[in-house]
Order: C-alpha cells, then sequence, then structure tokens
C-alpha cells in the first residue's frame, strides 16, 4: 500500500500511536506498584524487576519459540523478585526503600549477567490486533496496531479499580495499608497480605518488561528500560494510588515521549531536547497545580514509610 | 550463634596484610613483565560488545588480535563516559599491566583519557573518534578514526535508487561533527541519483535510547520515508522497526543484514581489525605509535555490506563504479558549490574537501535537501 501524505496530521497520530505503543510497560508497572503501595509498602526495585522480565521473557521466547510462554515466565520471576523484597521487609527495622534500591541494582546486574548470549539472536514478537481496519491510511493503521497486552493492562486498570472498592480482597488490601494495628485487630496478617501485594507487583512489573523486550521496541538489550521502570513508580504518586488514574498517567506518559521525533518529522526542529523533556515538564506542572498546603498527598495509604 | 561470622583481630590483619601483598604483587609484577615479550591491550566499550552496532565493530577487531602471539586482552563492557572509565584504566593498567588502551567511546576521550595519560606517561592511549591535536594532547594518547562518511554516501547512492516517495530519513543520536558528515553524506549520494531527494534527520539526543529510536523510526516513515538509516551505538532497533514498517533500511557501523534480509540495501561497516593489529604490531616490534590515524575505504579502515536482494542493476552499477573511485583515494564527497540547510555557503564552486580534509572533523552544518536542525 502506497503511503498517505498526512502532514501535520502525523502529530496527532504519533501521539497516538505514541501513547498506545509506549505505555504499556508504565501500565504495568504503575499498576504493580499501586497494589504494592496499597498495602503499605514501597518497592523501588521495580526498574529492576522490569530489566528482569524483559530479559526473561527475551531469553524464553528465544527458546521456546513462544512470547507467551516468554510472558508467563517474566511474571513468574517478577514474582520471585516481589517475593523477596516482602520477605526481608518483613523484619523488624528494615527500610523498605533501600531493599528496593538494592534490588534495583540486583535484578538489573543479574538480567545483564544472564542476558549477555541473548542480545543477538531475534526472538519472536507478540502478536498485535489491528484496530485500523477501517482506515486506509496506512499510518492510521500502523499507530492503531494495538498489542495484546496493552488491551490486558487497560482492562487490569478497571479491574483493579473496581476490586479495590468492592471486593474483600480489596478491603483487605486497603486496610493493611491503611493501618496495621486495624488491620491485626480484624485478625489479618498485615507482612503477609504485604508479602503477597509486592509479590503481584513485581510480577505486573516484569510483564511490562516482557513487552518491552517482545513488541516495542522488541529486542533485549541491556539499555532497554532507560529508567522507566523508575517513571513508573513515580506515576504512581502522581496518580494518587488510583489505578484509573495509573492509566491516564502512563496513556499521557507515552503520548508526550512521542512528541519530540513527531514534531522533528514535520519540520519542528529547534530545540528539541526540550520536547524531549515534555513528559517530565508535564509531569512537573500536574504535581505543582494539584498539590495544596491543606491537603498534602491526598489519597496516600496511611502505612507508607514516607508518610508516616 | 554468631559465632561463624566473628573474626578476631589477629585474622584479620592476618587476611588483610596477605591481600595487601598479593595486591602489590599483583600491580607491579606484570608491569615489569610486560616489558618483554608479552603486551596486555585493553578495551573499553560503552556497551554490551554484541550490539549489532559500534561496539560490536570494535569488539571483532579487538578478537582478531587473540590471534597474535603474546598478546593478552581485557576487556570491558557497558562502562558509562564518567568518572567511572577513568577506574577501569586505573583498573586495566594496575591490575591487569595494560600498556595499550583503547577507550572506544567518543565521550571518554576528554578528560577522562587525558586525566588518565597524564597520570600514567608510560602507557599507550589511542581513542577511536577524538581530534588529537599536536601541543595540545599528551604525546602518549592518539586518536584513530575511518572515513564512514564515504561508506553513508554509497548508502545513499542505493537509497536513491530504492526511494519512490524521494524522502529518505535518518535516525541519529547527536549532533556531533560525526554525525553530521553521516547525515549529509547520506543525503549527498541519494542526491547523486536525483538532485529531488529529501532527507529528514531526527535526533534522539543519546547513543542508545530503544524506544525513542523505534518512535523516531515511525514518525519518519509516517512522513512517508521509505529508505532509513541511522547513526546510533545499536542500529538493531531502528533496523528491525523500519524494515517491520515495509521500509528500506541501510546499515551502520556492522553487517545487519541477518535482521532484515528482504529490505536491507548495504550498510556502511567498520574495519577495525586492520588498525589494531597495526598498533599492536608496531609497539612489540618496539616502533612509535602513530598519534593521528585516519583511513577509509581504501585503507581498509571501512568496508561495505553485501548488496542485498532489494538492489537494482542501475543501482547496482552506479554503486560500484563510486566504490571503484573511492578505492582510488582522494574522493570528494563535500564539493562546491554546496549550501547548508539554511542558506550559507559551505563550499564555493570549484572547492571541494578531499576525505582527509581536517575541516570535516569539525562539521557543525546540515547540507541544502537535509530537513531538520542540529539543536
Amino acid at each position: 500500500m502506497e503511503p498517505v501524505d498526512i502532514g501535520l496530521w502525523g502529530v496527532p497520530l504519533a501521539i497516538l500511536g505514541g501513547a498506545i505503543r509506549v505505555s504499556t510497560p508504565f501500565i504495568f508497572v504503575s499498576l504493580g506498584e499501586t497494589i504494592t503501595e496499597r498495602s503499605g509498602r514501597i518497592n523501588l526495585g521495580l526498574e529492576g524487576i522490569l530489566v528482569f522480565g524483559a530479559m526473561a521473557a527475551y531469553a524464553i521466547a528465544v527458546m521456546t519459540g513462544s512470547p507467551w510462554l516468554g510472558v508467563l515466565g517474566a511474571a513468574g520471576t517478577g514474582a520471585v523478585f516481589g517475593l523477596f523484597h516482602g520477605w526481608i521487609c518483613k523484619f523488624p527495622k528494615v527500610n523498605d526503600i533501600a531493599i528496593g534500591i538494592a534490588l534495583m541494582l540486583f535484578g538489573s546486574g543479574l538480567a545483564f549477567f544472564f542476558g549477555k548470549p541473548f542480545i543477538q539472536p531475534s526472538a519472536p514478537d507478540l502478536p498485535a490486533i489491528s484496530l485500523g481496519w477501517w482506515s486506509d491510511i496506512p499510518q492510521v493503521q500502523a499507530a492503531l496496531s494495538v498489542n495484546v497486552l496493552f488491551l490486558i493492562g487497560a482492562a487490569l486498570a478497571f479491574a483493579l479499580w473496581w476490586a479495590f472498592r468492592h471486593t474483600r480482597a480489596g478491603l483487605i488490601v486497603r486496610v493493611v495499608g491503611d493501618s496495621s494495628d486495624a488491620a491485626r485487630a480484624m485478625g489479618l496478617n498485615p507482612d503477609t497480605v504485604r508479602l503477597l501485594a509486592t509479590a503481584v507487583g513485581g510480577a505486573f512489573a516484569a510483564v511490562g518488561g516482557a513487552y518491552l523486550s517482545l513488541y516495542y521496541p522488541g529486542s533485549w538489550n541491556e539499555g532497554i528500560s532507560s529508567g522507566q521502570g523508575l517513571m513508573a513508580v513515580a506515576l504512581v504518586i502522581f496518580a494518587r494510588w488510583n489505578p484509573l488514574g495509573c492509566f491516564a498517567a502512563a496513556l499521557l506518559f507515552g503520548g508526550a515521549g512521542a512528541l519530540g521525533p513527531a514534531l522533528q518529522s514535520v519540520g519542528v526542529t529547534q530545540g528539541y531536547y526540550l520536547f524531549y523533556a515534555a513528559p517530565y515538564i508535564l509531569t512537573l506542572a500536574i504535581m505543582v497545580a494539584t498539590s495544596s498546603p491543606g491537603r498534602s498527598l491526598a489519597g496516600a495509604p496511611g502505612e507508607l514509610s514516607i508518610t508516616k | 550463634m554468631a559465632k561463624p561470622l566473628m573474626i578476631n583481630r589477629r585474622r584479620f590483619l592476618q587476611t588483610t596484610a596477605m591481600g595487601a601483598a598479593l595486591g602489590v604483587a599483583g600491580t607491579s609484577l606484570p608491569l615489569r613483565r610486560a616489558f618483554a615479550a608479552d603486551l596486555t591491550i585493553g578495551f573499553i566499550y560503552v556497551g554490551p560488545k554484541d550490539d549489532y552496532g559500534y561496539n560490536q565493530a570494535h569488539a571483532e577487531g579487538a578478537a582478531t588480535l587473540k590471534a597474535m602471539e603474546g598478546v593478552t586482552l581485557v576487556e570491558e563492557e557497558n562502562v558509562p563516559e564518567t568518572v567511572d572509565v577513568q577506574k577501569t584504566m586505573e583498573s586495566m593498567i594496575n591490575l591487569d599491566g595494560a600498556r595499550l588502551l583503547f577507550p572506544t567511546s567518543f565521550g571518554y576521550f576528554d578528560p577522562h583519557m587525558l586525566a588518565m595519560a597524564a597520570k600514567f606517561p608510560e602507557v599507550q592511549f589511542r581513542h577511536c573518534g577524538g581530534l588529537w591535536t599536536e601541543g595540545k594532547h599528551p604525546k602518549n594518547t592518539g586518536s584513530y578514526f575511518g572515513y564512514i562518511g564515504q561508506g553513508q554516501y554509497l548508502n545513499g547512492i542505493a537509497a536513491g535508487h530504492a526511494t519512490k516517495s524521494k524522502k529518505i530519513g535518518f535516525v541519529a543520536a547527536k549532533p556531533i561533527p560525526q554525525v553530521l558528515q553521516n547525515v549529509n553524506s547520506f543525503l549527498l549520494g541519494a542526491r547523486s541519483v536525483d538532485p529531488a531527494i529529501t532527507c529528514q534527520v531526527i535526533f534522539t539526543g543519546e547513543w542508545s535510547l530503544a524506544v525513542k529510536e523505534a518512535e523516531a523510526t515511525n514518525a519518519l516513515i509516517d512522513q512517508g520515508v521509505d529508505v532509513v538509516t541511522c547513526h546510533v551505538d545499536s542500529p538493531k532497533v531502528v533496523v528491525e522497526t523500519a524494515a517491520g514498517r515495509g521500509a528500506y533500511v541501510c546499515g551502520y557501523h556492522a553487517n545487519q543484514a541477518p535482521l532484515a534480509p528482504e529490505k536491507y540495501l548495504t550498510g556502511a561497516e567498520w574495519n577495525w581489525a586492520n588498525v589494531y593489529k597495526m598498533y599492536v604490531t608496531k609497539l612489540m616490534a618496539g616502533e612509535t605509535l602513530p598519534n593521528f590515524t585516519r583511513g577509509g575505504l581504501s585503507d581498509g579502515f571501512v568496508k561495505m555490506s553485501a548488496l542485498g536482494p532489494a538492489v537494482g542493476e542501475a543501482a547496482r552499477k552506479q554503486f560500484e563504479g563510486t566504490l571503484a573511485e573511492i578505492m582510488k583515494g582522494g574522493f570528494a564527497v563535500f564539493k562546491g558549490p554546496l549550501k547548508d540547510n539554511k542558506g550559507n555557503v559551505v563550499a564555493t564552486a570549484g572547492q571541494s574537501f578531499v576525505e582527509t580534509a581536517i575541516e570535516l572533523e569539525s562539521m557543525g552544518y546540515l547540507v541544502e535537501g537535509v530537513l531538520g536542525s542540529t539543536s
């Protein structure tokens, strides 16, 4: 099919396409971190888990030929890392932030170590669903070729939002996150709940990594993440611990990230370093606009070590 | 319970003394021995050495040294362009006894390599891509580089024949002279086929940013670009993304044909083995090493990937004709009249810069026909 000259329409199209293509790792990592933080723990190690997940998914996909096995395997390794974090933090006077930073370095280092032989081979990609069938413009079709993981991520965001409000499991996580004493009075063991919440969070983050290495950009190398896991953890605060907020923030971040290349491609070439900073400027602006001296960090779980 | 972990003072002193003694022996012995027949050489890479790109090209060159008698190779990957590289160099010198170091990444040169060269005057340092200047930089340092712009010019010829939309694209990392020269050469090569061709450049701002490189490639193709090349450390993502969208690709740094066998036209590859062998042979023979080494296709510093199946007969003919011309030496990609894309004259009629022209190494402009800006 011949490409059509779309001119300046390329910019909104790139933002839309970027929001869909780039946001998925942010969605998974921030949803995972929301679960963990709602239970009263911070896991800063998700960046390391993301990188390890990307490596594990790629390696498994190369060896078995099945990208879905890769995603499952990555989720498994992420859960193990999460359990590790949760288990250490169970001990008294352990600082979860420090453990998280250690885990971030450990996960990345381990991924680099095991990932060496997998930089060269090509793994099978995850399938994409074409939602652009209604248009005959190839650019629109390319922008709307949506990966299954993105759809799963979107569904998970809604499911979690509903589950936190309307299910017993959601209530348990919230109670543990807001007050350990209240949870104990209800007969719950906060440590067990947090252990599981961190494990689930780790599994989510690793799936985000699998998306990076198996779909977009679709290859494993040591610079694959460039700090996306850390940004996603920050997005959780930005989204006020709300799964739907995480989804929206991830879309915003993906779209804003596509702005720099798209503007250069249509001829706005001056100051591209500034456009590349767009997502961060946007985050700062919204944080400043929504914060107030009266009610700081609305929605923050009461047991978080940063708010206690 | 904590008994096994307890270390008494005497034990502690014994082990640390032993460690220190070993450390001293480790630093002094190889250095003294290194002046005999054998030679330890250190290679430092900014990324993984199997990245289908810049680092792989260097590592392939380094690997050929292993076959040489009396040569020991020490390598370290993923060393950032920060004070980390100074630590790496220091440990290669002190612990491994390296006498010749190749810090291969652009940002290693100033201040890191220069600082180490001042500290270890007996060790030789050769940097890839830096502009070594007589009188300004120490005698035990130097730089080597290849005129790979010629390769991008040939890439441009293949691209000029392959493009239907008359738009070709370039994913570039940073607007430094080497990159700008490649962008300009790529367009000039294509314009030697059809002067109506334009080249859209997108700068990502970093040597290795997989997601941004993929976004840049998609943005180019959305604007109708149908041949893409790049100058980033690992072209793998650009090549796979472009071929996935149905565009043709020209390679860079190393051979990426296996990643897109149908869409790969040709590629400009480094051929560092000759350069590294030259340095090592000279050093082992006790000769002084050159401080400033440059070479192009005709010197065997650069080579081209084999032409892909999508290259037509006319393209093949012009490609091979120009290649033969370049192999004679003295070929000028940049010749007047030539303007930059802001309208300033960069070469007057009759003026030409042959590959060896030192002006080309401080290039700060994009030529007319390149859509993009350097800042």
